[in-house]
């Protein structure tokens, strides 16, 4: 992909990273470990892949996304805000009790929020009946939704799954943010999922496997689910948990909990030096 | 007398969708595999293209219908209340009631009146459910006719309804060119001082039946038809309490948590009288036909007269006797 773009890709995820960092400490809770595993995504689909309007958010023509990994919540916010939905400075009152961004995305709340979601597995089925949706409509829109490897433990998403594929749901792609932890451990320590690519094969889907930090990869990724015709497409996307902040990486410990001051100077320090030496580029 | 004209609440949820196929483009019926006992199927045959069988999986049902609301569709969720209201719950609370959502989620097979299936079948759990969703409208119909006014009636509401139908061919009461449904609103059926019965569904029909035997033993009943559950007719209600001094509810449901449960609260909390609640008295069913069920489970006339005997009884402040504070 073209270098100048590329580099403001990666400029803007640090921005997310530090939005997601902030969020969570000011708010001294939420999860920072799967924000920062998604953030890469999310910010190439908002400033690259979608076609959304801040300044119109619920326009009916817009490409959606659904969040089913609703509790990674702080990165989409961060990546929201730069967009231009609304001030980046608002990400400093998340999970507070006047703010409108709760600790799970709400449609009713936030501009830009196209489904409610935050209980595992059924964001994925509201993004097959909005793809759906377009499809009886004839409209051109495609739908997006991210969901988490553990997530699909959930028996819904293979309920979802299975439909999207019957009704030939190609407008619609599923990302899987495959960071293989969870809250409880690794995914394997929990109730493994693998094989995932084989999994949504046979259900009867196009499958993409790539690294889910590397912008290249990304942009070949959603290219090539736009030529799928007659399929949804799943991207698997190899992942790290609390990616960009050093001792968050890897680390399921850091799936739902904040810094303290210590740690969140530590870790602002890191995307600050981040920042700086791609701005330098 | 006329011949008694019998078919389900169902029945006329078919036929409301049929119509509504033919007046609103915006429509789009899905089920999970039971179209042809939900009625859908009438919708799906006369428009297949607006029909979508989600197949056996009740959650994605739910959260498919939330999805195609957002493209700007009205669509009609079906399938039995067991699964609709009890397995689907936490869908159709985070997925259609939380960002309200214009899902009717149309519940058919609701009651102990499923008969022959039995327990797994016959869901008594479904209004007490629905009515702790925040704005969830819950409506069951007491027959064909009003059945299909409500169905139309929520298909031009924005937002979340749950439709409550049942199985059993059950007498009419309205007439289809008279009949008008009014949201939200209670109904008077026949005036009385004595004890009002509030009823619900196939409730209201032996309600009618209660109070006409009530009068000929000299108790003036009331009756008053509930097919809006939530929100309810306050007013209805609260004139009852302060004119007749004593409430039975009448409901194929679960005494706890449904139309009896909405009925005391709001009446506890504004003017205690006597509530007394003929229901399924907080147990599981069992198999058998509809009818003899409903007779097993206390659901008829002959209940509901005695309750309301109860109550008018109840009305009379008792005197504590010193031995019943010893």
């Amino acid at each position: 992909m073209d270098l100048d773009l590329k580099r403001q890709l990666q400029i803007n995820a640090c921005k997310v990273r530090m939005g997601v960092v902030e969020g969570t400490f000011c708010a001294q809770s939420g999860h920072p470990g799967g924000s920062l595993s998604i953030t890469d995504i999310l910010t190439y689909l908002y400033f690259v892949e979608m076609n959304v309007n801040p300044k119109e958010p619920q326009w009916e023509d817009r490409d959606r996304f659904v969040l089913s990994k609703g509790h990674t919540a702080p990165a989409l916010y961060s990546v929201l805000a730069l967009r231009g939905f609304f001030p980046f400075d608002e990400i400093k009152t998340l999970r507070k009790s006047n703010s409108m961004l709760q600790g799970h995305p709400s449609m009713r709340m936030t501009p830009g929020i196209d489904m409610s979601t935050g209980s595992l597995g059924q964001g994925i089925s509201a993004a097959v009946g909005m793809a759906l949706g377009a499809k009886i409509s004839k409209k051109d829109y495609r739908v997006y939704t991210a969901l988490g490897d553990g997530e699909i433990q959930e028996g819904q998403v293979w309920e979802a799954a299975m439909f999207a594929s019957a009704k030939k749901l190609d407008n619609l792609v599923a990302i899987i943010d495959n960071n293989n932890l969870q809250i409880d451990g690794t995914l394997e320590e929990v109730n493994s999922p693998y094989p995932i690519p084989e999994k949504f094969e046979s259900f009867g889907w196009n499958v993409i496997n790539i690294d889910g930090h590397n912008f290249d990869d990304i942009d070949f990724a959603f290219k090539k689910a736009k030529e799928s015709k007659g399929k949804p497409t799943a991207i698997i996307c190899k992942s790290v948990k609390g990616k960009g902040v050093s001792f968050m990486e890897n680390n399921a410990s850091w799936h739902g909990k904040a810094t303290n001051e210590e740690e969140y100077n530590q870790a602002m320090n890191e995307l600050k030096q981040t920042l700086s030496e791609l701005e330098a580029e | 007398m006329a011949d008694i004209i019998k078919a389900s609440t169902r029945d006329g949820y078919g036929n409301a969708l049929l119509e509504l196929g033919k007046t609103d483009e915006k429509v789009i019926v899905m089920d999970a595999d039971l179209a042809g006992a939900t009625k859908t199927g009438v919708f799906k045959k006369a428009f297949p293209e607006k029909f979508f069988n989600a197949g056996i999986a009740e959650s994605n049902l739910m959260g498919v219908a939330a999805g195609l609301s957002l493209s700007g569709y009205t669509v009609f969720a079906s399938t039995f209340a067991m699964f609709a209201a009890g397995r689907a719950f936490e869908q159709v609370r985070n997925s259609i009631g939380y960002p309200k959502l214009n899902v009717k989620i149309a519940a058919t097979h609701a009651g102990i009146s499923v008969g022959e299936d039995g327990a797994s079948h016959q869901c008594c759990e479904d209004i007490a459910l629905m009515r702790t969703i925040p704005e969830m409208v819950i409506i069951n119909p007491a027959d064909d006719v009003e059945a299909k006014a409500a169905t139309i009636a929520a298909s031009k509401y924005e937002g979340p309804v749950y439709l409550r139908f049942g199985r059993l061919a059950v007498p009419r009461i309205f007439e289809e060119e008279s009949y008008n449904f009014e949201w939200g609103k209670g109904k008077k059926l026949k005036d009385g001082t004595d004890v009002t019965i509030v009823a619900t569904g196939l409730m209201v029909h032996e309600a009618l039946k209660a109070a006409e035997r009530l009068e000929v033993e000299g108790i003036s009943a009331r009756v008053i038809n509930i097919h809006t559950i939530k929100p309810l007719d306050r007013h209805i209600i609260m004139e009852a309490a302060y004119e007749t001094g004593a409430i039975v509810t009448a409901e194929e449901h679960n005494v706890i948590g449904g139309l009896g449960g909405a009925v005391s609260e709001l009446v506890c909390e504004n003017h205690p009288v006597p509530v007394l609640k003929v229901g399924v008295n907080d147990v599981f069913g069992r198999s058998g036909p509809a009818l003899e069920l409903l007779d097993l489970y206390n659901l008829n006339c002959t209940h509901i007269a005695e309750k309301a005997k109860q109550a008018v009884a109840f009305k009379i402040v008792p005197q504590i006797k010193e031995h019943d504070l010893e």
